[in-house]
């Protein structure tokens, strides 16, 4: 018979009351809040009887608009999450000379800049970024939906798994202390023995799996659901770079499934791949790591390189200069992307042989990349430009991000890099492309295609005050780290000695209270717009005259996208049709063929949560019990053949006729 | 040109049907699964000879076994392959008994690696000793542990044609396996080379 102890640690693991920091007055404050907001927003779903239309038309949906919606929400709301991290770190920073230690204990900060660094690429930027594609790609192509809706489904609530996983380690345990990378041996079970590091692998495991998938969905529905006269050179370029980017992801992101599994095993097992003894080599892991690494920056960038090349044709009213060149100089940057990761450890000791190889490689992306900022000028020349808000984002974007571009060609010299790596250089660097990049990217996105996820477009005026506190902020609160790196001040750091430096950290905490008021006027633009939706409401489904495929259609989209399937004769397609005094189709509807939604993706992804927590804890009975479960589910899935189902031909007709009235009304 | 159905030359009048993207979702899969093998074939080159004083694959590697365990996988590709050519020929009963016997020969490679396995945890060769023998549990059994799910799909599937007998989404998922299933056997091939026949080079 088992003793009280030894079911509680069978059943419990390593979990016990300790795990719960109710002595950390920041994170049971924070648990407070968080606990209090949600319980609010599970009566408010209560209250307005929400649950069922959120179960039936959001949890089990296989729409990929749906879809692509819920992926944005997930990315602001951790956006909210590790922004908090980065206020508590310039906060820190700005305070802690001499004799103040700040309010931060190395223990709590060191948790901090992990967090923040592993939400911000896995939990915002990731979502935004695939949340984009999963909405505007099949309607820019023509098709009802992704290549596998169930996938789709099931890979947002992978990611959102992994989010919540993460969350967990807020109040539960802790987080991992050793940077956003995790470099063993660090992150090895000698010198990290708490959970931290097992909340880090899992959640990025679970995570790592739906983003696989999504993109595995996204390349066969680029490449087999395309509408008929669509060649590859007629795509739109945000497909395009859609394409590129999930080829990436299907060839990166095995390599850190397989980078993560084998430092799990090194902690669980007691394996030796990366220790320091019997064998193990931890620079292979700091090798593997950024094999993946270095593609995942071109994951985040290229659709945003998409969005803005969508946004400076629509909005200077012309066909993007040099469609070939900004199509080659993708596809480029993509095979490039995987040359480049050792610049990443040039001071590992390589050698000046390799080091010079993959400095030159760096230098070399910046040629195609400078192309496209050439490409985006020139659309723009001779343009009748509006300075609408995804404009202002784009102007913002080119601006900033080629100034993060040049600090990255300095920094590709490996001479200069083994002066400034590990500097506040770098970490300037890196957010100034990824902010400046990703960012203003996915913010110019989210307010391009807004109006066609929701029908009316967000209000303007909340918008442009978000855009310039973002921007100013920005670079009040990098451009001293530039200055600081350019010192030799080192990054990761909790205390500092030199009061002569304490003034730039200063500046850089203003520059982060501006980001937050932008952040605040953001939230405020989307209470506005939903407010004010009616005077914001757009009929036409094309209020930014647009120029491809998915502002053919209604705001929002039908769940069918288009009645019937259009036909594709020139690049911009939805330009040419309007050209061509393309008449709406109002009679003859047929019946659709769609997928069904399901619960099969929400069931499986919980119990994979449910095994990743139980390895984290090391509940064995509960983790076995939860894989069988996750086998049992998955089977069972499979013998599901019920998959889809016909809207009717007077359906189809209702739903446009509505429109057609819409349409004549509004005339 | 695009079809010839066309009214109002814009849209389509019928409705399209885009080509199924099963096959190529599933090869994009396979290419992404064939990259984790990768990682774990490349982390062997770097690690396999740090044996860090214990024992060597010359010393741990017993070929004939090995040899035996080659041939039950490398058969059971036939067997699958004639359990696709009854497929084309609409026999159900026949594609049934070749998948069992497919899976039986899965099974017994498996059994063999375990028996492997044990073998050598029993002689103090775990994957715990050195770095060498982690990178070898590590690739060897993660094929062998998708051998296993193999075995699993294999089950499910024949019981799903049992039930709808050779529908085309059961077509379609054989076809899924069986390129799940060779992909194996090409993977065992790089794993018989490299970590037992190079491995047992001094």
């Amino acid at each position: 018979m088992l003793t009280a102890s030894e079911t509680a640690q069978l059943v419990l693991g390593r979990l016990s009351w300790d795990a719960i920091p109710l002595h950390e007055p920041i994170l049971l404050g924070t648990f407070i809040a968080v606990a209090l907001g949600g319980v609010a927003i599970l009566a408010l779903i209560t209250y307005f009887r929400f649950w069922g239309v959120l179960w039936r038309e959001w949890i089990t949906s296989i729409d990929h608009k749906k879809i692509g919606i819920m992926y944005v929400i997930l990315g602001l709301v951790m956006l909210l999450r590790g922004f908090s991290d980065a206020l508590m770190m310039r906060a820190q920073q700005a305070m802690s000379f001499g004799d103040s230690t700040g309010f931060l204990p190395a223990h709590h900060y060191d948790q901090v800049f992990t967090a923040h660094g592993v939400i911000m690429i896995f939990f915002v930027a990731m979502p935004l970024v695939t949340g984009l594609m999963n909405f505007a790609v099949p309607l820019q192509i023509g098709a009802r939906d992704v290549a596998f809706p169930f996938l789709n489904n099931f890979s947002f609530w992978m990611t959102a798994s992994g989010a919540a996983l993460v969350m967990m380690s807020l109040f539960v345990g802790e987080f991992a202390r050793t940077g956003w990378l995790a470099y063993p041996p660090l992150s090895g079970i000698a010198y990290s023995p708490d959970v931290g590091v097992d909340y880090y692998i899992w959640s990025l495991q679970i995570a790592g799996v739906g983003t696989l998938l999504s993109g595995i969905n996204l390349i066969a529905t680029i490449v087999k659901m395309r509408a008929p006269g669509m060649t590859l050179m007629k795509m739109p370029i945000f497909t395009w770079t859609a394409l590129c980017t999930n080829v990436l992801i299907v060839a990166a992101f095995p390599v850190l499934t397989a980078v993560l599994a084998l430092l799990s095993l090194d902690r669980l097992v007691g394996t030796h791949f990366f220790t320091n003894e019997l064998g193990g080599n931890a620079m292979m892991y700091v090798n593997l790591i950024w094999i993946w690494g270095h593609p995942e920056v071109y994951i985040l960038i290229l659709p945003a390189f998409g969005v803005f090349s969508e946004i400076v044709s629509t909005f200077a009213g012309k066909r993007l200069f040099g469609y070939a060149s900004m199509v080659y100089a993708t596809v480029v940057i993509t095979v490039l992307s995987y040359l480049v990761w050792l610049h990443h450890f040039f001071t590992m000791g390589s050698g000046a042989s390799v080091n010079s190889f993959f400095g030159i490689t760096t230098m070399i992306i910046s040629i195609p990349t400078g192309a496209k900022i050439f490409n985006w000028l020139f659309t723009m020349y001779h343009g009748r430009i509006r300075f609408e808000l995804p404009m202002l984002w784009t102007v913002g974007f080119m601006l900033t991000f080629t100034v993060g571009g040049m600090t990255g060609v300095l920094l590709a010299v490996p001479p200069a890099d083994f002066v400034l790596h590990n500097s506040l250089f770098l970490v300037a660097h890196f957010h100034n492309v990824i902010i400046g990049g990703v960012l203003f990217g996915m913010l110019a996105g989210i307010t391009y295609w807004f109006p066609k996820a929701f029908g009316f477009k967000l209000d303007p005026f909340w918008g442009k005050c978000s855009f310039w506190f973002w921007l100013t902020g920005f670079w009040f609160a990098f451009t001293p780290l530039y200055v600081l790196g350019l010192m030799g001040v080192t990054r990761r750091l909790s205390h500092f000695e030199d009061p002569s430096l304490q003034i730039w950290f200063e500046i850089a905490a203003f520059g982060a209270a501006l980001i937050f008021i932008g952040i605040g006027c953001f939230i405020i633009q989307l209470v506005v717009s939903i407010r004010d939706r009616v005077r914001l409401r757009d009929v036409t489904g094309d209020p930014w005259d647009g120029r491809t495929l998915e502002w053919s259609t209604s705001s929002p989209p039908p769940a069918y996208n288009f009645p019937f399937t259009p036909i594709v004769y020139d690049n911009d397609a939805w330009a040419d049709m309007k050209a061509h005094r393309y008449a709406r189709p109002v009679e003859g509807f047929i019946p659709i063929h769609m997928p069904k939604n399901t619960a099969a993706g929400f069931i499986i992804a919980v119990f994979c949560a449910t095994v990743g927590f139980a390895l984290i804890w090391h509940m064995w009975l509960i983790g076995g019990i939860a894989f069988t479960g996750l086998l049992i589910s998955i089977v069972a899935h499979t013998f599901n053949y019920d998959r889809a189902y016909t809207v009717p031909a007077a359906e189809v007709t209702r739903i446009e006729h509505g429109r057609t009235l819409e349409l004549a009304n509004h005339a | 040109m695009p079809d010839t159905t066309v009214s109002g030359a814009f849209y389509s009048s019928q409705e399209h049907h885009p080509e199924n993207g099963t096959l190529l979702g599933f090869w994009l899969y396979l290419m992404s699964d064939c990259l984790i093998f990768a990682c774990l074939f490349a982390v062997y080159a770097v690690l396999g000879r740090n044996y860090a004083g214990g024992p060597t694959g010359a010393e741990l590697f017993d070929l004939p076994l090995v040899a035996v365990n080659t041939s039950l996988l490398l058969l059971s590709s036939i067997t699958y392959g004639f359990a696709m050519l009854a497929m084309q020929r609409n026999g159900l009963g026949e594609t049934q008994l070749w998948l069992a016997i497919t899976g039986l020969l899965g099974a017994g490679f498996i059994t063999l690696e375990m028996h492997e396995f044990l073998h050598l945890i029993h002689e103090g060769a775990g994957p715990q000793r050195s770095a060498f023998l982690s990178s070898f549990y590590t690739l060897v059994g993660t094929h062998g542990l998708h051998v296993s799910f193999g075995i699993i799909w294999l089950v499910t599937l024949m019981a799903q044609i049992g039930r709808h007998g050779l529908i085309a989404e059961n077509r379609r998922r054989l076809m899924c396996l069986s390129m799940f299933w060779h992909f194996l056997d090409v993977i065992w091939i790089g794993v018989f080379t490299v970590v037992y026949l190079m491995g047992t080079l001094p």
